[in-house]
């Protein structure tokens, strides 16, 4: 195990930031700390770094025991929200920090930056200072930097946060590359639900300060330990007082079956290739159905309309603990 | 910031009338009064002697004036390294650490610029004098005396301009945060690292700003000197205090010609701030 996280506590005050954590991250893997934001995650992972302090608890690197290390000590490679690039010094020089700071020969440093640089794609950048790049670029920068000094783990918090959707994509696809390239054992936290399950080996979802559920992104989706897991990790809805993934209803202009409940259509709206239908159930419940355009246009669904629906054949469902 | 300056385009009898009202202030209560000094300084003492720019020098080359300058610049040299060192230490410290008592040192730390300086003075002979401080009684024992020689007028100096350093880190490390130091920690550099190659380079400019206004409030520095200083000629007579000397001793001239070099050195402090402040609003 790469890093052993056991009986982790973090107050602020009153506020209970982490309580009893405990996680074992396999090496070389790349794991997903997913959860709400103030739920948790990005102060587990500056504990992990030592940029924070737990109360108490302690956490293994490498079956070396971090807990009192000091950040410089942890041999870590932390990537931050908001880049925290060296604004006056240029991206090569930025890259080059952790190794000047070790006192590598400098052919050696120089050699390892090219060779960073190349691997984020910033060669032609080299000389620039971090004010002349995008978002993307500054982000792809720290993340070399990071990697400069062979960190045993790199920790990246929220590190494509305060980009947008597209270049948010784009990076996504590449850290995941990257990864499978440098194999460095790898955690980042996220509070987009899709993101980890695109990217990640592992998942760990964190929600006020305790851990839901540890498993891979199929388990997570389709084995959810309770309904937070499974409302946080897609859109669901609420059919005989059961959460249900809104693609898993059935929905029939007929009764073909005996345990389809009769409802009436509230409101039917077309998002893109899918249809998003609201109906009200005899039960009074509000479900929200999503089908291909083609089924809903098949259907001929309107508002006001008498139809039956019905939790699909094999549909995960999950008993809703909250008051609808 | 330069998006958010709005000038209004649109020209009213209001903007010729504010106009007219700042220059008649500015002239009535500067540029008038300075002129005067200027004027006099190059002027004839008596009628039949020579002015200009040869007999300012004259004047100057007096051995107690050159030693009052000398102290003058010795005073605000040492008082500015001690504020700029002390400076960048509380602003770290105000910045990035909480501890008790943290508002009152905020405040204390304002305390000088509101705090007339003769008071400052008064309160440095107070604690430090060999007669009545206690402190002053037992540096004595140990061959050091603060009032009545240069260290007190260092002391006196640096306490008035304390504050100007700070007021301008401050607001720089507030606004760049701690994420670039916490990288850099992260990286492996220890503390003394982080401080010398992340955090002194982001302030640098600030720093350069505060220097200067030390500086220049240094040199022309008067009350608290004033107090603490003999005052007498080759005996810890300042520049400012040779001025007010002179002044009342009927040897007007010499006091004009000091009065104009601290005027020059004010203007050229001034001129130095304003390339400095440059490079900050371009990043």
């Amino acid at each position: 195990m790469s890093i052993d996280i056991t009986g982790i506590n973090k107050k602020y005050g009153d506020f209970v930031a982490l309580e009893d954590i405990n996680v074992s991250l396999p090496t070389g893997q790349l794991t997903a700390l997913l959860g709400p934001s103030g739920g948790g995650k990005s102060t587990l992972l500056r504990i992990i770094a030592g940029l924070d302090t737990a109360d108490s608890g302690t956490i293994n690197i490498e079956g070396a025991d971090a807990t009192r290390l000091p950040p410089q000590k942890r041999n870590v490679g932390f990537v931050f929200q908001h880049y925290a690039v060296f604004k006056h010094m240029t991206v090569a020089k930025n890259v080059a920090f952790g190794l000047e700071i070790r006192k590598r020969p400098k052919a050696e440093v120089a050699a390892k930056v090219d060779e960073l640089l190349k691997l984020v794609h910033l060669s032609q950048f080299a000389h620039r200072l971090p004010s002349q790049l995008s978002g993307g670029q500054r982000q792809r920068l720290a993340l070399a930097r990071a990697l400069a000094v062979e960190p045993t783990v790199l920790l990246l918090d929220e590190p494509f946060g305060a980009l947008d959707a597209k270049v948010r994509k784009e990076l996504r696809d590449w850290l995941r590359r990257l990864h499978d390239e440098v194999n460095v054992t790898t955690v980042f936290v996220t509070h987009d639900q899709e993101e980890a399950l695109e990217v990640a080996d592992e998942i760990v979802v964190i929600n006020e300060g305790r851990v839901e559920q540890i498993g891979t992104p199929d388990q997570l989706y389709d084995e959810p330990a309770n309904d937070f897991v499974m409302s946080f990790l897609g859109e669901v809805t609420t059919l005989n007082g059961q959460l249900i993934r809104p693609h898993d209803v059935e929905i029939a202009a007929m009764p073909q079956h005996g345990d389809a409940v009769q409802a009436v259509v509230s409101r039917s709206l077309r998002v893109g290739f899918e249809a998003r239908v609201q109906v009200l159930t005899d039960n009074g419940e509000e479900v929200t159905v999503v089908l291909t355009r083609s089924h809903a246009r098949h259907l001929g669904l309107e508002a006001g309309q008498n139809v039956w629906v019905r939790a699909a054949e094999g549909a995960l469902t999950v008993p809703s603990l909250r008051a609808v | 910031m330069a998006e958010t300056k709005e000038i209004r385009q649109h020209k009213s009898v209001v903007t010729y009338g504010l106009r007219f009202f700042v220059i008649a202030y500015l002239f009535v209560l500067v540029v008038w009064p300075l002129s005067e000094v200027v004027k006099r300084t190059f002027a004839p003492v008596e009628p039949d002697a020579a002015g200009g720019f040869g007999a300012f020098l004259e004047r100057l080359q007096d051995p107690s004036v050159t030693y009052a300058f000398g102290l003058t610049v010795t005073c605000a040299f040492w008082a500015v390294l001690i504020n700029t060192v002390f400076g960048v230490g509380i602003s770290l410290l105000l910045v990035r650490y909480d501890f008790p008592g943290k508002r009152v040192l905020s405040v204390l730390v304002d305390l000088p610029m509101s705090v007339s300086p003769v008071v400052v003075g008064l309160a440095l002979v107070l604690a430090y004098s060999t007669g009545s401080g206690w402190f002053g009684s037992a540096l004595e024992s140990v061959g050091i005396f603060v009032i009545g020689s240069t260290p007190g007028l260092i002391m006196a100096t640096a306490f008035v301009s304390l504050p100007l350093v700070i007021r301008e880190i401050i607001p720089v490390l507030e606004e760049i945060g701690t994420d670039a130091e916490m990288a850099a920690s992260s990286l492996g550099a220890n503390a003394w690292q982080s401080f010398r190659r992340i955090t002194l380079p982001s302030i640098k400019w600030a720093v350069a700003y505060g220097v200067v206004l030390s500086l220049a409030r240094s040199l022309g520095e008067f009350g608290a000197v004033k107090i603490v200083s003999p005052g007498a000629e080759f005996r810890g007579e300042t520049a400012t205090l040779l001025i007010q000397n002179r002044y009342g001793n009927y040897d007007e001239s010499t006091a004009y010609a000091a009065a104009f070099v601290l005027v020059l050195a004010a203007v050229l402090a001034l001129v130095v701030v304003t390339f400095i402040r440059r490079p900050e609003e371009r990043s």
